[in-house]
C-alpha cells in the first residue's frame, strides 16, 4: 500500500458514478436506471440521452421506485434505482428490506447526496442513518465509497454480484486517494497506512480527512493505521482484527456513529477483540449549517480525528 | 400444465364448458385442501383464501403459459400475489399446479417448511416476489411489467390485490405509473370481497366509486363475477388481446365463498374451524362438486 498522498482537484463522486453505469450500460443491455424525477441530481441526463428506453423514470414516488426495481430485476434486468438517499432509504425501507433483501431480488440501489450533503436544508434532507438501517437488514451489501476511483469500482462490483446492494454516494468533494488501485471487492475493505500506536478506521468522506489526521499524528511520533472501510456489510472483520491489535480504534463517518460504521466495529469488537474506542459521527438530529460547517463542528475533521485520537491515547495535543 | 389431470387432454383447446368444469373441479379440490391446511396448521386465512380461490384456480389451471419444468423461463407469465398473506389459496395452487409436491403442503406453517405464512421465492420455485406486508406486489409488478415493455417481450403480467389493500399508498403510485407507461401486459385482479381484516372496507376506509379511481389512473376497468369460472376464463381470454393501456379487473367475491357459515363474514379472516365445523364444510364441498 503506498502513502496517500491527496491528488491535486476535488471531486464529485457522482460522476464517477455515472460514468461507470453508463459504461455498464454500454456493454450491458440489462442495465437500467429507475430514478424518482431525480435525473439530474442522479446526473443521469447523458445516459437518458444515449439509451432512453433504459431510463425509467417513476416520478416523485419511491416506495413504487424500488417495487418496480424489484420487479425489473424479475424481468431480467440489472436496475441500478437512485435517488437522494433520504428519500430512497427512508420512504421505501420496507421495500428495500422485502422486495429487495428478503426476495434477493437483483436491485443495486444508489443512496446519492447522502450524509449531510444537503446541509442547511436540514435534517428531513440529511441521510445520516441510512447505514444504521440498511445494516440491520439481512442480505443487503451496504457500500460507502471513498472517492471517484472507489466509486466506480464499486458500481461494477455492485453489477456484478448477485443480489441486492445499496451504494452511498456522495456529493461533497473529495480528492481522489494516490492508492494501489488493485481491485475493488465486496466485504474487503483497505489499510491505506501502517500504523501500530491506534487504527482510524473510516470510510466515504472520512477516508481522506483520517489520512490527514495520520499525518499530524506522525509528526507527533504517534503511528496511526488507516483503514479504509468501505464495506459496511459484510464487514471486513480481518481488517479489523489486524486494526484490533494496536488496542486502540477511532472510527470516523459522516453518519451517526450509532448503528453506522462505528456501531458495527464496536459490535464486533466487543465480541472478538475489545480495545478502547471513540466513534465519531453525528449525535442527531444536526443544527442549521452547510455539510463543510457541520463536519467541522461535529469534530468530522482531520483535526477532529486527530484530537479524537490523543485523548484515547491519553496524550495531549502536539 | 401439470395440474393432476389427464395429459392427453389439452384443456386450453376444449370447449369453454370443459375448460370452466376443470376449473371448478380444481377450485373445489383448493377448498378442501386449504381448509386441511389450516385445520392441521392450526392458524390461517381461510376467509381471504375463499375469496381468491376460483380466481387463482382458474389462472393456474388454465390461463397462465408457466411450465413448473422451468419457473425462471423468462417468458413465463407472471402471477404477483400482492395479498400475500392468502397462502393456502396460493399453495395449493402452485402444488396443483406441479411446482412442488401435493404432499408438502402438509407442513403449512411447520418449522423450517418453504411453506411459510407469507410466499418466499427463494423458498418456493413459482413466487415472483415476497408479499405479506400489503401494497408490494403491484409495484413489483408495474416493474416486472415494463422490463417487458422495454424488450417488446408478449408474456402477461397477472396480479391479485385484496381492496382492502388498496388502502395503501404504494398501490396508487403504482397504478399511476402503470396508466403513464400504457401497460398494455398488465392485469390486476381486485378481490373485491368487500371485507377487510376487521369490517367492511366502505365502514373503514371507503374505496367507492373504485372503478372511477383506477379509470382516472389511465386503466381499463371491467367488472367480473370472481365465482364464475366460465365468466373469469373470458375475462382472463380477453386480458390478452393487444391494448394500450392495463386493465383493472374488479372481482365481485365474497369472503368465505364456498362454505356456508364463513361467507361474508369478517370473523373469518383470521380463524380456524372446529372438527364439528370442518366436517360441515367438507360436506357442503363435497355436495358443490356433485351438483
Amino acid at each position: 500500500m503506498s502513502a496517500a498522498v491527496p491528488a491535486t482537484g476535488l471531486f464529485d463522486c457522482r460522476d464517477a458514478y455515472v460514468r461507470a453505469v453508463e459504461e455498464l450500460a454500454a456493454a450491458d443491455p440489462r442495465i437500467v436506471a429507475v430514478v424518482n424525477d431525480s435525473v439530474g441530481s442522479s446526473k443521469l441526463g447523458k445516459f437518458r440521452d444515449r439509451f432512453p428506453e433504459r431510463l425509467v423514470n417513476v416520478g416523485i414516488a419511491e416506495q413504487n421506485m424500488v417495487g418496480v426495481g424489484a420487479g425489473l430485476a424479475n424481468g431480467g434486468k440489472i436496475p441500478f434505482v437512485s435517488g437522494a438517499s433520504c428519500f430512497l432509504t427512508a420512504r421505501a425501507m420496507e421495500q428495500i428490506k422485502a422486495d429487495c433483501a428478503y426476495s434477493f431480488a437483483n436491485v443495486k440501489l444508489c443512496g446519492i447526496s447522502s450524509g449531510v450533503a444537503y446541509g442547511e436544508l436540514g435534517a428531513t434532507h440529511h441521510s445520516i442513518e441510512d447505514i444504521a438501517w440498511l445494516r440491520a437488514i439481512d442480505r443487503l451489501a451496504v457500500i460507502v465509497p471513498s472517492d471517484p476511483w472507489e466509486t466506480a469500482a464499486a458500481i461494477k462490483a455492485a453489477a456484478a454480484h448477485d443480489g441486492p446492494v445499496y451504494v452511498r454516494i456522495s456529493r461533497m468533494p473529495v480528492p481522489e486517494l494516490a492508492r494501489a488501485r488493485t481491485r475493488f471487492a465486496i466485504g474487503k475493505g483497505e489499510t491505506l497506512r501502517e500504523g501500530g500506536d491506534i487504527a482510524i478506521v473510516a470510510n466515504g468522506t472520512l477516508v481522506h480527512r483520517a489520512l490527514a489526521a495520520a499525518g499530524a499524528l506522525a509528526a507527533e511520533g504517534v503511528a496511526a493505521r488507516v483503514v479504509n472501510m468501505a464495506s459496511i456489510a459484510p464487514l471486513d472483520t480481518e481488517l479489523l482484527a489486524e486494526a484490533a491489535k494496536t488496542g486502540a480504534i477511532v472510527t470516523a463517518e459522516e453518519g451517526l456513529a450509532r448503528g453506522g460504521l462505528g456501531g458495527a466495529v464496536a459490535e464486533w469488537c466487543a465480541e472478538h477483540a475489545p480495545v478502547r474506542m471513540r466513534l465519531l459521527g453525528f449525535p442527531g438530529f444536526l443544527p442549521t449549517g452547510s455539510a463543510a460547517w457541520l463536519m467541522d463542528r461535529f469534530g468530522l475533521s482531520a483535526d477532529g480525528i486527530a484530537t479524537a485520537a490523543r485523548e484515547l491515547l491519553g496524550l495531549r495535543a502536539g | 400444465m401439470k395440474d393432476g389431470s389427464d395429459p392427453s387432454t389439452n384443456v386450453s383447446e376444449a370447449p369453454e364448458n370443459l375448460r370452466a368444469g376443470h376449473v371448478r373441479e380444481r377450485a373445489n379440490w383448493m377448498r378442501r385442501r386449504l381448509l386441511r391446511m389450516i385445520v392441521d396448521a392450526g392458524q390461517g386465512h381461510p376467509g381471504g383464501d375463499l375469496s381468491a380461490t376460483d380466481i387463482l384456480a382458474t389462472l393456474y389451471f388454465d390461463i397462465l403459459r408457466i411450465d413448473p419444468a422451468t419457473p425462471q423461463a423468462p417468458d413465463r407469465d407472471r402471477f404477483v400475489m400482492s395479498k400475500g398473506h392468502c397462502t393456502g389459496a396460493l399453495y395449493s395452487a402452485l402444488a396443483g399446479a406441479g411446482f412442488f409436491p401435493e404432499a408438502e403442503l402438509d407442513t403449512y406453517l411447520q418449522p423450517e417448511s418453504r411453506l411459510n405464512g407469507h410466499p418466499n421465492r427463494t423458498y418456493l420455485p413459482g413466487v415472483e416476489t415476497n408479499t405479506g406486508p400489503l401494497g408490494h406486489g403491484l409495484p413489483v409488478a408495474v416493474g416486472i411489467a415494463v422490463a417487458a415493455q422495454i424488450d417488446g417481450a408478449d408474456h402477461h403480467v397477472f396480479a391479485l390485490t385484496g381492496d382492502g389493500e388498496l388502502q395503501e399508498g404504494s398501490m396508487w403510485e403504482a397504478a399511476m405509473f402503470a396508466g403513464h407507461r400504457g401497460l398494455g401486459n398488465l392485469t390486476v385482479i381486485v378481490d373485491r370481497n368487500r371485507l377487510q381484516q376487521g369490517a367492511g372496507t366502505e365502514n373503514t376506509n371507503a374505496l367507492e366509486p373504485l372503478a372511477d379511481k383506477w379509470r382516472a389512473f389511465g386503466w381499463r376497468v371491467e367488472g367480473v363475477d370472481g365465482h364464475d369460472h366460465a365468466a373469469l376464463l373470458a375475462a382472463f381470454d380477453a386480458a390478452r388481446t393487444p391494448r394500450e393501456t392495463p386493465l383493472c379487473l374488479i372481482a365481485d367475491t365474497h369472503k368465505g365463498q364456498g362454505v356456508s357459515f364463513m361467507r361474508d363474514q369478517a370473523g373469518w379472516h383470521h380463524g380456524v374451524p372446529n372438527a364439528e365445523q370442518y366436517a360441515q364444510a367438507i360436506r357442503e364441498l363435497e355436495e358443490e362438486m356433485d351438483r
